[in-house]
């Protein structure tokens, strides 16, 4: 076991700046060589026409989840040191909604706007200064929210663990998960794409 | 005499495809196509194996967000952030601005950026549909950044954050959470089908 790096002490705190910038860069570049960098594009997903982000982010999942794995069962890296957010079930599901709200309402998710602000895009400039005006309004009601904040605790709960199967069994049904959603997603583009010819005929 | 019609004859034809080249150029230069999704994937997948391997953590973005206001509330009214839970969970632990995540925030714009530049996409616009006015949709987008400012931070983390980072470790409430964000979008697109199509 040597990874993570910086758990195993080979580099300080100043220095994983460095990293959370590179990482970040490589993260900014994939981002928008997929396409991320346009809300019509992201938005596609949600009217069916382009499935793309589904398709990146499944591939991103399975890629890193499997690397992950692998690492782990040849002692490479010990999984058990990658931090590992904990469960605020409802408070998770409120935040989901609204910021799924909000990802179609604004075009963008909060990483893809930092990328089309990047790229030029005014309205991708624009979530970004209503990311910052939304943190602000988010602070100064916390403390009425704090209770449901912190409710439905259930601290950092895996797949495997809440439903009693083994690590790889978890991850093979996602691995086949993902390729019969992907083929589903092609499906679906190709039933977008003729009913649309249909309605310009 | 021939030979000078000959000259002209043969010189004029490559003329006016230097022109159009030029003008093609000072117009929007074309831009490439995206990369095919797949391999866009593993490329991610792969730079959130580094983060994964390297630091023990996964990517995210809202967090730069949330540190950045958190340190200005301190600045402006520093007796404000300190009796503010939220605030204080920020600037606990020295500058907030040092934060793992502000870095990689800044990262992503220079890698975005670069992308974009390679492909020739970078312009300033307004993405939207034809039905819609540019002051409605960019009310829209300020509007969808308030909503998942506040989703983002119920949830602990962002699409980044959680649906990737959690997606890839199998975080139960990173899924959960994922389920949320296609609930909600799916559940509000039609309200506003004009902004894009």
């Amino acid at each position: 076991m040597s990874a993570p790096l910086f758990k195993f002490g080979l580099f300080g705190d100043e220095a994983s700046l460095l990293v959370a910038f590179a990482i970040g860069i490589g993260f900014g570049f994939a981002l928008e060589r997929a396409g991320f960098g346009s809300a019509k594009k992201l938005t596609g997903q949600f009217y069916l026409t382009d499935m793309t982000v589904f398709k990146v982010m499944f591939t991103a999942i399975v890629t890193a989840g499997l690397g992950a794995f692998y690492l782990g069962w040849l002692g490479v890296l010990d999984l058990s040191l990658v931090y590992m957010t904990p469960t605020y079930l409802a408070p998770q599901i409120v935040g989901g909604l609204l910021l799924g709200i909000g990802f179609v309402v604004g075009g963008y998710c909060p990483g893809t706007s930092v990328v089309a602000m990047a790229t030029g895009r005014i309205d991708g400039l624009v979530v970004v200064l209503g990311l910052f005006a939304g943190m602000f309004v988010f602070g100064e009601i916390f403390p009425a929210i704090e209770g449901f904040y912190h409710s439905t605790a259930f601290g950092a709960q895996s797949l495997p663990g809440v439903l009693h199967l083994p690590y790889g069994v978890v991850l093979f049904a996602v691995v086949l998960m993902a390729i019969g959603g992907f083929a589903g997603a092609e499906w679906v583009e190709r039933w977008s794409a003729r009913r649309t010819a249909e309605e310009a005929s | 005499m021939t030979t000078a019609t000959d000259v002209a004859r043969i010189e004029a034809p490559p003329a006016p495809r230097v022109v159009s080249k030029t003008r093609e150029r000072s117009q929007a230069k074309p831009a490439a196509a995206f990369a095919n999704p797949y391999l866009a994937g593993i490329g991610l997948g792969l730079v959130l194996l580094a983060a994964f391997v390297v630091m023990g953590r996964g990517l995210g973005a809202s967090g730069a967000f949330s540190a950045f206001v958190a340190w200005t509330v301190d600045g402006v009214a520093p007796a404000h952030a300190e009796g503010n839970g939220f605030y204080q969970s920020y600037l606990a632990y020295g500058n907030p601005l040092k934060g793992w995540l502000v870095f990689e925030v800044l990262g992503m714009v220079v890698g975005g950026l670069v992308s974009g530049l390679l492909a020739g996409r970078v312009r300033p616009v307004v993405e939207k549909g034809p039905r819609i006015g540019t002051g409605s949709r960019l009310g829209l987008a300020f509007l969808g950044g308030l909503f998942m400012a506040a989703g983002a931070k119920l949830a602990r983390g962002c699409t980044s954050g959680q649906a990737l980072t959690g997606g890839a470790l199998l975080n139960a409430g990173s899924w959960a959470f994922m389920l949320a964000v296609f609930a909600g979008a799916y559940g509000v697109a039609w309200f506003v089908r004009r902004q894009w199509r």
